[in-house]
């Protein structure tokens, strides 16, 4: 087997050297019960040229984003990424590389977190940024509960325009806990009914801008409001270019700003894996709570700057049970992703990657409510918004879908038997004049 | 003093003795450059992307424009290039040389399954696409949820979870949810070995429950006394690592998989140490019920410097109905994406991330299955095996194993040979650098004083190890002999000297601050 060094040679040799007769005499421990005899009943070895002639007849069953009229959104964006990023993320050096445990032969992993860290609290508008979590829900659901620690109390209000799969994930992570959640009802337009739900028992509140809807939020009544009474704002985002063009979450109030990363550098890769972004205020009691990794500048022996992991006394292979979190590996290579498409971009390059979504976005949104029956329901939106159709959305989706158009998401596949009208579309650099004629043509064929 | 053939001082040593040239003008060494931070490099107005101009259209952002500055500095493409082409010179790596982290299984990495995850089919997909245009994604987690039920001889297994400590809340979450479901809400107490993994207990109390420790015996297993004496009909489970921590494979297993279920508990197994058995033992023949694998370790997705992992966590009958959402249904020759808990079959505990899981390492986990097939899978678990006895085997007349007798994935040491020596295990793991190598997995688990915890994996050749060996030999002796600087000093030959991590953490300084660019000019 190609990956296998060792001929039958050096396998008697070894085992001499071991002093043992066979391989089984290694597995000695193993009780009578649990010893396989032959082979586990699964296709044997197979060269490359087979298992990339299997791989890729199950790729092409695929319909790719780049092949279509592409306006699919709600949690993941298709975005175009600079070839110099996934030719760097494939250097052996941080591709093969473990979490940074000898900082002495890792400071190329460990600048680059500590960049990352840097990049992620400037967007936000936010002091510190962790080395990331496994994507925007899991980022969301540890906020929720470091804001309990954080307060001591145990009621977190979730906004009902907060991507499900966040408060999802939310609930999950706090089911066996203490802390209850209290979702509100998910509608098109204002928060109004977040401000009545906050309590002196409140510990945080968690809103999301742009919302599941595509909706832009102004924070700062909620923050008013939030802070009077005690509790954190927590600010969730799933679409991290809108930070280059709409206020960061650190200007309007929030304590802690989480969200997906994916759009940067990483790709949409079917839902996985992805880069959550944590980012909060600089506030020792809110530091000491932080999950997951932590890059931190320190100098060597001689005096000269460098990076370490630090602050670990919060983590779990140190504070076992009374850890923050359980999180051990989390996103690395897809922070370094985004650091250098970030990197690329620069502040110039995020604005108008921004602008230019908006614009592209703002076109179809037109388009879209030029038709007849077809109503754009956002009235404030960066890259994406809500549409109500004369018809089932599902439906028009997969009708779409037949013609060779990837119209969007139904809300109702966020929201079970909800908003079954609604169409959730979003529109990014990627979408040509003509993909946006195509969908217009389509769509009013199908309707 | 040395001289070379040239008639020049031969070694830096001599060099710094003589008033020397170890530092250079530029701060880079040769082949090692020197290399800021991207804010002290680069500017707001520079960029390496060119994209196309704004039209000027009205915007529709409801008054809500950014004021605030983002000061994100840009850098040129070329510049870009450089920048992390530098850093990455300064990382240890598997390509470059063997990374024996024990518990960690840092083995070859197939180029082939990076070259299938980018096959636009998977990379180019979106999680929320129509299911007619996602046959073959949901196709990749039914045929890899198939692999890892039949390797395991488990008859469910959850796809979600995004690295092995998900995987274990996932476990855990079920045991938690079909006790309640069985109204066996009073057990609320979980057994952990104190060798067990830190993501063990921080789990468990993640999902309500207390941690109760158990001792190891004096062979580094379970200790069968202590753990029957905990037993009791508060006990929800038992998390045991198996090959455990110490990298022996627990003897007892498959009797203390039918104590705790007699007793009214639940087996989670951690299987970060799959490797060590994969093809040749399967779990679910010793009892377990829940148990997660790491797709980072065992099936070779790159570790990529910390993340992205996968923990896919394989479930028994008894547990499979609380698996969260979503997974995939083959009916007929199509698949099906169940997503809401009210569509499912059976009463999930929830769902523990957006979408579906970390499909680009699914493809590149199911490429190295098939590639290894059955057989090669078996050979790996044995060569790996192979490879650390051999490794204890040669070296255990001059360093101390912990445990008597065969081991199985990984060799474990103590420091008893460093005793007096003046040298501890942290001195010894630097010194490893200076010769080439990562050090092992130090100070884990915390039973034995002093760990080194060497995991070689099956990837590394009889030569390449047979080098490992005489290095560590020759360190082991040297120690010995007192050459104590060396070992104090160490690494001097690593990008850079040894690094202050208390100073780090009493003095945190997690980000860049455009004041400190200053400082740092002024300084240069």
């Amino acid at each position: 087997m190609r990956y296998l060094p060792h001929t039958e040679t050096d396998r008697k040799d070894m085992l001499d050297a071991i002093g043992v007769a066979s391989i089984d005499d290694l597995f000695v421990d193993v009780p009578e019960v649990g010893r396989l005899d032959g082979l586990i009943d699964l296709p044997k070895k197979q060269g490359e040229l087979q298992v990339e002639r299997a791989m890729s007849a199950m790729s092409s069953k695929n319909v790719s984003a780049s092949s279509v009229p592409f306006f699919v959104g709600a949690g993941a964006y298709k975005h175009h990424i600079p070839s110099t990023v996934d030719h760097l993320i494939q250097r052996s050096e941080f591709l093969t590389a473990y979490t940074p445990y000898q900082p002495e032969i890792s400071q190329g992993t460990l600048q680059t977190l500590f960049e990352f860290q840097t990049q992620v609290a400037q967007l936000t508008g936010m002091d510190v940024a962790n080395a990331s979590m496994y994507d925007g829900s899991t980022a969301c659901a540890e906020a929720v509960m470091m804001a309990a620690r954080v307060t001591r109390r145990m009621k977190a209000v979730m906004a009902g325009n907060v991507h499900p799969h966040y408060v999802e994930a939310s609930k999950t992570l706090a089911k066996y806990s203490d802390v209850e959640i209290e979702v509100t009802e998910p509608r098109l337009g204002g928060l109004e009914t977040l401000i009545n739900a906050i309590d002196d028992e409140t510990a945080c509140v968690v809103v999301q801008t742009p919302d599941v809807f595509g909706q832009l939020h102004d924070l700062r009544a909620i923050s008013e409001a939030a802070h009077a009474k005690g509790a954190l704002v927590i600010a969730a985002f799933t679409e991290v270019v809108s930070l280059g063009l709409i206020e960061a979450p650190g200007a309007m109030g929030a304590d802690i700003a989480v969200g997906e990363g994916q759009s940067i550098g990483v790709g949409l890769n079917f839902g996985g894996p992805y880069v959550g972004l944590f980012a909060c205020k600089d506030d020792r009691r809110f530091i000491r709570q932080m999950p997951g990794r932590l890059a931190g500048e320190t100098v060597d022996a001689d005096g000269r700057r460098g990076f370490v992991l630090t602050l670990s006394t919060r983590e779990q292979h140190i504070r076992r049970d009374k850890a923050t979190s359980n999180i051990c590996t989390n996103a690395g290579l897809c922070a370094l992703a985004f650091t250098i498409h970030m990197t690329l971009l620069g502040e110039k390059g995020l604005k108008q990657m921004a602008v230019i979504n908006h614009e592209t976005a703002c076109s179809l949104a037109d388009a879209l409510d030029a038709i007849d029956g077809v109503e754009v329901l956002n009235d404030a939106f960066f890259n994406e918004f809500a549409v109500r159709l004369p018809k089932n959305a599902n439906e028009v989706v997969d009708a779409l879908a037949k013609v060779g158009v990837l119209a969007g998401v139904p809300a109702s596949r966020l929201f079970p038997s909800q908003f079954e009208d609604v169409l959730l579309v979003a529109a990014t650099e990627i979408n040509t004049d003509e993909d946006i004629a195509i969908f217009d043509k389509a769509l009013r064929s199908v309707l | 003093m040395p001289m070379n053939t040239q008639g020049r001082p031969t070694r830096m040593a001599d060099n710094i003795a003589t008033g020397g040239y170890a530092e250079t003008t530029s701060g880079s060494k040769g082949l090692e450059q020197a290399e800021p931070l991207i804010y002290e490099r680069g500017s707001a107005v520079q960029t390496g992307v060119d994209l196309p101009e704004p039209k000027g259209t009205p915007s529709r952002l409801g008054g809500l424009a950014r004021q605030s500055e983002l000061g994100l500095p840009g850098l040129s493409e070329p510049e870009t290039m450089r920048h992390y082409v530098r850093l990455s010179r300064k990382n240890y790596a598997i390509d470059l040389g063997l990374y024996p982290l024990g518990s960690c299984t840092m083995k070859h990495n197939p180029r082939l399954n990076e070259k299938m995850a980018r096959l636009p089919g998977f990379a180019d997909v979106h999680p929320m696409q129509p299911a007619s245009t996602v046959q073959g994604a949901y196709q990749v987690i039914g045929e890899l949820a198939h692999w890892l039920m039949t390797l395991t001889g488990m008859p469910g297994v959850a796809m979600s979870p995004k690295a092995g400590a998900h995987g274990e809340f996932c476990g855990m979450m079920a045991i938690r949810a079909k006790l309640d479901a069985d109204g066996q809400t009073h057990r609320r107490r979980v057994l952990v070995p104190e060798s067990a993994h830190g993501t063990n207990p921080a789990t468990a109390v993640q999902c309500g429950f207390t941690c109760d420790e158990i001792p190891a015996d004096e062979t580094g297993r379970v200790d069968m006394e202590a753990f029957k004496a905990k037993l009791g009909d508060d006990v929800a489970g038992i998390m045991l690592t198996n090959p455990n921590t110490c990298g022996l494979f627990e003897r007892d297993i498959r009797e203390i998989a039918d104590l705790i279920h007699e007793a009214g508990g639940y087996f989670y197994c951690d299987g970060a140490n799959f490797n060590a058995i994969v093809g040749r033992v399967r779990p679910g023949d010793l009892g377990v019920d829940a148990m997660h694998i790491n797709l980072h370790k065992t099936f070779s997705t790159p570790h990529g410097g910390g993340g992205p992992g996968s923990g896919p966590t394989v479930l028994s009958e008894a547990l499979a109905p609380h698996a969260p959402v979503p997974y995939v249904v083959q009916n007929g020759n199509d698949w099906e994406l169940v997503e809401h808990e009210a569509d499912a079959a059976g009463e999930p505990f929830g769902r523990m991330a957006a979408f579906h899981g970390q499909m680009g390492m699914f493809t590149r986990a199911l490429t190295y299955m098939m590639s290894h097939g059955s057989d090669g899978l078996k050979q790996v678990a044995e060569d790996a095996v192979l490879n650390a006895n051999y490794i204890q085997a040669r070296l255990k007349h001059v360093m101390t194993p912990a445990f008597d007798g065969v081991c199985m994935h990984e060799a474990l040491f103590d420091d008893r040979f460093l005793e007096g020596t003046g040298v501890t295990t942290l001195d010894f793991a630097k010194a490893m650098i200076d010769e080439g190598y990562h050090p092992m997995t130090m100070y884990f688990p915390l039973v034995v004083h002093g760990a080194m915890l060497i995991e070689p994996t099956e990837t590394e050749s009889k030569s390449g190890l047979d080098r490992f060996i005489n290095v560590l030999e020759a360190l082991s002796l040297a120690a010995k002999a007192g050459e104590t600087d060396r070992f104090q000093a160490a690494p001097i030959h690593a990008p850079t000297k040894r690094l202050d991590e208390t100073r780090a953490a009493r003095q945190p300084v997690l980000r860049w601050h455009p004041s400190e660019s200053n400082e740092m000019e002024a300084a240069e």
